[in-house]
C-alpha cells in the first residue's frame, strides 16, 4: 500500500485516502471541433502503459479533495515525486536514463528529488536493475 | 479414549517446559498430556504420535518433520466447538493449552484407515503430475462432481459453520525501524537502534523470543546463550521507544515499507479468547505498520535431503531434532541415523546421544569432513560414514531402517555397496535456505550464492536482511550483522549511533568445515523408477514429477511450479522450493542460478479471516445511511431497499381487512392510485445535492451540462443532462438558480459523490481560472415530495408561500416557511402530477413530515416508496441513469434532443463525441416504450428483443428491456427498452423470447404512457 505525500496537505498519508485517476498531463484539446475523429478518439481512449517512469493523476479523495500528480516507477512502485496540478514533473524518463548511467558507473546514490517534489524516496538499484533487465 | 500413562519420549530434564504442570489435550479423538511450554507438535512427539496426517495427493502417512513455520505435514484443524474451528494451523506453531482439541485435516474417513490408502500404495505410479486434469478432463461438465470428492479426500481443512464468538482488532502503527525476527540478529539490530533513540518495533512469530538462541549449543560470554537472551529482552523492555511483539508474524511486506503483522494474543490460552475484567479480549490484532526502515532478521530454514521414502514418519530435519531435544525435552525416537552435507547438522547427533539415546551413524556426503563438531562426534564415539548418504528410508508407518551407500555427488550416482542401518529416525540436512519470503514480497529477485549454497535476498531501499536471512550463519557474525543492519538503518533516518564491538557478547570460536551442495540424493534406480523421493511434502511433489515435467517440455521454473503444484498452498515452498529447483536444474542440465527461482507471495503463513476482517463485520461491514425520517418509516412498517449505502422505503404494506399485510403489488397499486388521484408523499432526501457558488458558476454549468444555463433566472429550475467527454449520459437532475451566482444541483442518489468529484476534476484540472466552489449538501437538507392533484390543497394552510399556479409556476422554486420552519419549495415533478418538493434543514425534517401527515389526514396523504416512484416515473418516460442507460447511451439515443445545446459557445463536455461517426450512426439502440400485446404480461427487465422470433438460433438481438412494471393506471404491463433504430420503428412489433420457451410480443410506442401532453404537472 502506497504512502503518498499530498502536495496540498504537505503530509504523507495512506493510500486508502486517495483515488488513482490514470495518466497525468492529458490536456483536453482547446478546440475539440477542430479535432479529427481519430485525434478525439486518442484523447478519449488511449493511454500509455510504460514500464518505468509514469506520471499519473491522483485525488486526495477523503482528504483535501485536491487532484495532484505523482511520478511513479511502475516496476518498483516507488513514488519519485508528487506535485500540484499545473506544475511540471522534475523526474522523467530522461532522468531514469541518467540514473542508469550513474548506476553503471558504480555510484549508488539514490534519486534526489528537486525542490517542490518533497517526497525524497530513492529509486533503488533493484528497480533500476529490473528496468535494465527488461531492456537487455 | 486411550490415555497414555506417560509421555514415552519426554526427557526427565532439560528444555523450557514446566514439568510440574500437566495439560490435557485431544488429537484425533485420543487424549494426551503435555506441559506448559510445549507446542502441539512437541507434545505429540513426547507422546510418541508418529502419524499426524495423510498426504494431499497420494494419501501417504505423514509425521512431524520440522519445529517451526516450515512444517509441511502437521497442519491441523483446531477447535473444541463448532464456532471456534480454525483450519490450517501448524502443530509446530500452536502453543499447547489445557483442553486443546485438534484433528488431522487430511484423511477421510480418518487418518488411520484412510480410504485413499490404495492410491498411495497401488495407484501412485499412475498419478503423474497433472493426474487429476488428465484423468478427469472429460466430460467437462463432470469436473465439478469429481472435484467435490477429490477435495473431500484431499481435505484442506474447513471453516466453522457457526458465528465466530471472538473479536479481532486492527491497529495502525508507525515506527522508525521494524525488526522482523527476534533471534540473535534481530535482537542486536533492535538493541542498536533502541540505544540510538529510534522508535523500534521488534516482532517474532514464536511463543518465545530468541530464535536460534533458544536451542543453541553455543555460549555467549562463556555462559549458555539463554542468559544473554534474557538480559537483552529485559534491556529492550526497559526502553520506552521499543515495542516488543511476541507471537506476531510479519506475514506480508507491501509497498513503501508497509508491513502487516498478525499478533496472536490469546491463541496460546484457549480456542476462544478469555475475558478479562468482564470484557472479552481481542483474539488477535492485525498491526498495519508503516516503517521508516525494515530489518529482516527472519533466519534460515534447513533444507531436508531428497531421498527415497523421505516422507515416512520418522524422517525429520536435523535442526528440528535438536530443537525438540533442547527446547522441549523431547527425543522423537530411539535410534538415529543422520544424513548431512554440512557440519552444523552434527548438533542433532550430539544432542541425541547426550539425551541418552542411540546414534546408529552419521552419514556425511563429504569425503573428508573436518570441523570442530565432526571432531566432537568422533570423540563421542559416534560412527561417521563419509562420502555417503541415506539413499532410502524403509518402513510403512514409521522408519524401520535406513539404506546407506557411498555416492558421487557430481555424477549423481550410487558408487558403493548399500548398507542397511536399523533405526527409527532419520534426520537430514542439506544446508540452509535464508528465509527470503518478505524480501520477495517487495518484488526484488533473490540471487544465488555459491558460498552459502542458497538464494540470498536482494532488497529495495530501506530494507535490510541480517543474520541467517542474509546468508550469515556463524553466531558471532550473525550478532555483528544485526548490529550493522540496525546501525545502518537508523543512521539512514538521521539518528547518531555508536557501534562498539565491546557491546557484543563473546562467542567461543568454532571451526566449521565447508559444506557440499547436495539436494536430491542419487538412488540405485533412476529417479523415475526409484521409490518416491519427495521434494514438496505438503503438495506431494516428487523428484520424479519434476523430471516428468521437464521431459514434457516445461523448462521455465514458473511452469514447472504450476504443472507440479510445487510450492503451492499454505506451505509456499518453505522446505521444498530450493530442492525442486535443484532437481529441475539437474534434469535440464543447467545450474540453479540459470534455472532461477519462483517468488514468494504473501502470506508467509496463513492468516485467519477474523484477523483480516477485524471489526469490519456485522453492522460495521458496510455503513448504512438513513434519512431523518427513518424512524417514522420503520414505525410504519415500510419495507426497505438498498440504494448505494442508503436505506430507502421501498413500499409501505398496509394491513388488509383480514389483518394480513398487502403484497408488494397491492401496496404499489394503492400507492400509485393515491398519487394519480389524490396526494402522496415520498422521502426523497437521498438525492444528491451540491451547492455551487461563485461568479463563474453559471459558465461552469454551461460547460458541464449538455443544455443551456445562461438565461436561467433566480427562482427558476431546469433539468440538466450530464455526459462524459465520450458523449455518453452519466447523470441527470435538476439545478435551481438560487441567486445570480448561486445554484443548487441535484444528482441521482448513487451518483452524489462521483458527480461532485467530476465537477472538481474539471474545475481543478482544466478550468482553474473559473471562480466557482462546490459543496456537498446532501445530508444537510431533507427532501419531501408532495405530489398528486390534491397537493396544493394539502399545503395551502401550511406555508406562507403563494401556491397560486400563476405566481408559483411549474419549474419555479420559492423560499418561505413550511410548518413554521424555513424551507425551499421546488415545483418540479418526477411523477407527472402536480408536485411540490419541500426542502428543509435535516433536523427540522421529522417535524415537518409529521405536520404534513397531521394535515394530510383530511386528504388521505399516502406515503409511497421507491417502487411506486419507479412506476410513476416510467409511465412518464423519465429515465433513471444507470437503469435505462448503461454508459453507451447518448442524449440523442434517449430522444432528448431538446436538452442538447449544440450552439452553445463553449465546447461543453460530451459535445465533440456526439458528432463522431459512431454516435451519428442510424442504427443505434434508442430508448422507446414497449406495450405488451397481452396486458397481463410484465416483461422481464434485461430481456433481449428480436425482430423475427422464427429466425434460426442464434437470433440477432436488437435491444433489451431496461425498465418494466405493471401500471395500475393503464391496467397493463409496460416497459422502457432500447431497440436498434427504435425511434423510426414506432408501431412495429418486437418479440421477447424467454428462457422457458414462451415468446412475448410487444408494440414499440412512445415513452410517455400517461398524460403524454404533460398537462397534469402544470395544473
Amino acid at each position: 500500500m502506497f504512502h503518498i505525500y499530498c502536495p496540498y496537505c504537505e503530509e504523507h498519508r495512506e493510500e486508502e485516502e486517495f483515488h488513482p485517476k490514470g495518466q497525468a498531463h492529458i490536456a483536453r484539446p482547446e478546440d475539440p471541433d477542430a479535432c479529427s475523429d481519430e485525434a478525439w478518439g486518442d484523447y478519449l481512449f488511449f493511454r500509455d502503459n510504460p514500464r518505468g517512469i509514469h506520471h499519473e493523476m491522483w485525488l486526495h479523495a477523503v482528504g483535501c479533495r485536491k487532484f495532484f500528480n505523482i511520478t511513479r516507477h511502475t516496476v518498483s512502485y516507488e513514488i519519485l515525486e508528487t506535485y500540484k496540478m499545473g506544475e511540471q514533473p522534475t523526474v522523467g524518463a530522461e532522468h531514469l536514463a541518467r540514473e542508469e548511467k550513474t548506476a553503471r558507473e558504480g555510484k549508488t546514490d539514490s534519486v534526489q528529488v528537486a525542490e517542490g517534489g518533497q517526497q525524497a524516496v530513492g529509486a533503488s538499484d533493484a528497480a533500476l536493475a529490473s528496468v535494465k533487465g527488461a531492456q537487455a | 479414549m486411550s490415555q497414555t500413562a506417560a509421555q514415552p519420549n519426554r526427557l526427565a530434564q532439560g528444555g523450557q517446559v514446566d514439568r510440574t504442570q500437566a495439560l490435557t489435550f485431544t488429537f484425533n479423538g485420543h487424549s494426551y498430556t503435555g506441559h506448559p511450554g510445549d507446542t502441539l507438535a512437541s507434545a505429540l512427539l513426547a507422546n510418541g504420535v508418529d502419524l499426524v496426517n495423510r498426504s494431499f495427493k497420494y494419501s501417504r502417512p505423514r509425521g512431524i518433520v520440522a519445529a517451526g513455520a516450515e512444517e509441511p505435514n502437521a497442519v491441523v484443524q483446531l477447535g473444541a466447538t463448532e464456532a471456534t474451528q480454525v483450519p490450517n494451523v501448524r502443530a509446530t506453531q500452536q502453543a499447547l493449552y489445557d483442553g486443546l482439541v485438534a484433528s488431522s485435516t487430511n484423511g477421510w474417513p480418518d487418518v488411520q484407515r484412510d480410504i485413499m490408502r490404495w492410491v498411495g500404495k497401488l495407484g501412485s505410479p499412475f498419478m503423474p503430475p497433472g493426474f487429476y486434469y488428465k484423468t478427469f478432463m472429460a466430460p467437462a461438465s463432470m469436473w465439478m462432481t469429481y472435484e467435490k470428492y477429490i477435495r473431500k479426500t484431499a481435505g484442506l481443512g474447513r471453516s466453522p459453520t457457526q458465528p465466530d464468538p471472538d473479536i479481532y482488532d486492527h491497529m495502525h502503527r508507525h515506527c522508525d525501524l521494524l525488526v522482523v525476527g527476534a533471534g540473535p540478529a534481530g535482537l542486536s539490530a533492535a538493541l542498536t537502534a533502541a540505544r540510538a533513540g529510534a522508535r523500534v518495533i521488534l516482532c517474532d512469530e514464536q511463543e518465545t523470543m530468541g530464535g536460534s538462541l533458544l536451542d543453541t549449543r553455543e555460549t555467549l560470554d562463556d555462559r549458555p546463550a539463554a542468559h544473554w537472551l534474557q538480559a537483552t529482552l529485559a534491556a529492550l523492555a526497559e526502553y520506552d521507544n521499543v515495542t516488543l511483539l511476541p507471537r506476531t508474524t510479519a506475514h506480508g511486506y507491501h509497498d513503501h515499507h508497509f508491513v502487516t503483522l498478525h499478533e496472536r494474543r490469546t491463541e496460546h490460552l484457549g480456542d476462544s479468547a478469555p475475558s478479562r475484567a468482564g470484557h472479552r479480549q481481542s483474539r488477535s490484532r492485525l498491526h498495519r505498520v508503516r516503517a521508516g526502515q525494515v530489518v529482516l532478521a527472519t533466519g534460515a530454514h534447513e533444507r531436508p535431503l531428497v531421498y527415497a521414502n523421505n516422507d515416512v514418519p520418522g524422517n525429520l530435519l536435523a535442526g528440528a531434532v535438536s530443537t525438540y531435544i533442547r527446547r522441549y525435552g523431547v527425543v522423537p525416537g530411539r535410534k538415529l541415523v543422520l544424513s548431512t552435507s554440512n557440519d552444523h547438522a552434527y548438533r542433532a547427533a550430539l544432542d541425541w546421544q547426550e539425551a541418552g539415546r542411540e546414534v546408529a551413524a552419521i552419514v556425511d556426503a563429504r569425503t573428508a569432513p573436518e570441523g570442530d563438531l565432526v571432531a566432537q562426534a568422533k570423540a563421542a564415539g559416534i560412527r561417521v560414514i563419509t562420502g555417503s548418504a541415506v539413499i532410502e528410508a524403509k518402513g510403512a508407518q514409521r522408519v524401520s531402517s535406513a539404506r546407506v551407500a557411498a555416492i558421487d555427488v557430481d555424477a549423481f550416482t550410487v558408487t558403493g555397496k548399500v548398507e542397511t542401518l536399523e533405526c527409527d529416525t532419520i534426520a537430514s540436512s542439506g544446508g540452509y535456505s535464508p528465509v527470503i519470503h518478505l524480501a520477495s514480497h517487495t518484488g526484488a529477485r533473490p540471487v544465488w550464492s555459491d558460498d552459502i549454497i542458497g538464494f540470498v535476498p536482494t532488497t529495495v531501499a530501506g530494507v535490510t536482511a541480517a543474520g541467517g536471512a542474509h546468508g550469515v550463519y556463524p553466531l558471532g557474525e550473525v550478532l555483528a550483522d544485526g548490529v550493522e543492519a540496525g546501525a545502518n538503518a537508523v543512521t539512514a533516518l538521521g539518528f547518531a549511533t555508536t557501534v562498539n564491538d565491546a557491546d557484543l557478547p563473546r562467542v567461543a570460536p568454532r571451526h566449521e568445515g565447508p559444506a557440499c551442495a547436495l539436494f536430491q540424493v542419487p538412488h540405485e534406480k533412476a529417479t523415475l523408477r526409484a521409490p518416491k523421493q519427495f521434494v514438496d511434502l505438503q503438495n506431494d511433489v516428487t523428484a520424479a514429477a519434476i523430471e516428468v515435467a521437464t521431459l514434457e517440455g516445461f523448462e521455465s521454473i514458473e511452469h514447472v511450479k504450476r504443472y507440479t503444484a510445487m510450492g503451492f498452498g499454505t506451505d509456499q515452498g518453505k522446505l521444498g522450493n530450493i530442492n525442486g529447483m535443484a532437481v529441475a536444474a539437474r534434469c535440464l542440465g543447467q545450474s540453479i542460478p540459470e534455472t532461477g527461482t519462483t517468488v514468494f507471495r504473501p502470506n508467509y503463513t496463513p492468516v485467519t479471516f477474523g484477523a483480516v476482517v477485524g471489526r469490519h463485520c456485522r453492522e460495521l461491514f458496510d455503513p448504512e445511511r438513513y434519512t431523518p425520517m427513518q424512524a417514522w418509516h420503520v414505525a410504519q412498517g415500510a419495507e426497505f431497499e438498498d440504494v448505494g449505502q442508503w436505506k430507502r422505503p421501498w413500499y409501505y404494506p398496509r394491513k388488509r381487512a383480514g389483518g394480513e399485510l398487502e403484497t408488494m403489488a397491492e401496496a404499489v397499486a394503492r400507492e400509485c392510485r393515491a398519487v394519480r388521484e389524490g396526494v402522496g408523499i415520498l422521502d426523497a432526501s437521498t438525492l444528491g445535492k451540491i451547492d455551487i457558488q461563485g461568479p463563474d458558476a453559471r459558465e461552469f454549468l454551461g460547460r458541464i451540462y449538455t443544455n443551456k444555463w445562461q438565461k436561467l433566472a433566480p427562482g427558476r429550475v431546469r433539468y440538466g443532462l450530464m455526459c462524459g467527454d465520450d458523449g455518453m449520459v452519466m447523470d441527470d437532475g435538476t439545478t435551481s438558480c438560487l441567486a445570480e451566482n448561486h445554484f443548487l444541483m441535484t444528482t441521482t442518489t448513487g451518483n452524489a459523490a462521483p458527480v461532485l468529484e467530476w465537477l472538481e476534476l474539471w474545475h481543478q484540472t482544466e478550468w482553474p481560472e473559473l471562480d466557482v466552489y462546490f459543496t456537498s449538501v446532501t445530508d444537510h437538507w431533507a427532501t419531501m415530495t408532495v405530489t398528486g392533484p390534491e397537493a396544493r390543497k394539502l399545503l395551502t394552510d401550511m406555508t406562507d408561500i403563494d401556491l397560486d399556479r400563476e405566481a408559483f409556476k411549474f419549474m419555479d422554486w420559492r423560499e418561505g416557511h413550511v410548518a413554521g420552519v424555513p424551507a425551499r419549495v421546488f415545483r418540479i415533478s418526477f411523477t407527472g402530477e402536480l408536485a411540490f418538493e419541500i426542502n428543509v434543514q435535516a433536523h427540522y425534517a421529522m417535524h415537518v413530515w409529521e405536520a404534513l401527515f397531521e394535515r394530510g389526514k383530511h386528504f388521505d396523504l399516502t406515503p409511497y416508496g421507491t417502487e411506486t416512484m419507479h412506476v410513476l416515473r416510467a409511465e412518464k418516460g423519465f429515465i433513471i441513469v444507470g437503469q435505462d442507460t448503461d454508459g453507451s447511451v447518448t442524449p440523442e439515443d434517449l430522444g432528448m434532443h431538446w436538452a442538447i445545446g449544440y450552439d452553445k459557445p463553449f465546447p461543453w463536455i460530451g459535445k465533440r463525441a456526439l458528432t463522431r461517426s459512431d454516435t451519428r450512426r442510424e442504427n443505434r439502440k434508442q430508448l422507446v416504450g414497449l406495450r405488451p400485446k397481452d396486458p397481463s404480461v410484465v416483461l422481464e427487465e434485461g430481456a433481449q428483443i428480436v425482430f423475427d422470433p422464427n429466425h434460426a438460433i442464434p437470433m440477432p438481438m436488437v435491444g433489451h428491456v431496461t425498465s418494466s412494471y405493471y401500471s395500475p393506471t393503464l391496467e397493463s404491463g409496460f416497459a422502457l427498452a432500447v431497440v436498434k433504430g427504435g425511434h423510426q420503428r414506432m408501431g412495429e412489433s418486437v418479440y421477447l423470447p424467454m428462457a422457458d420457451g414462451r415468446i412475448h410480443e410487444a408494440d414499440i410506442v412512445g415513452t410517455q404512457f400517461v398524460d403524454p401532453q404533460g398537462e397534469r404537472q402544470h395544473v
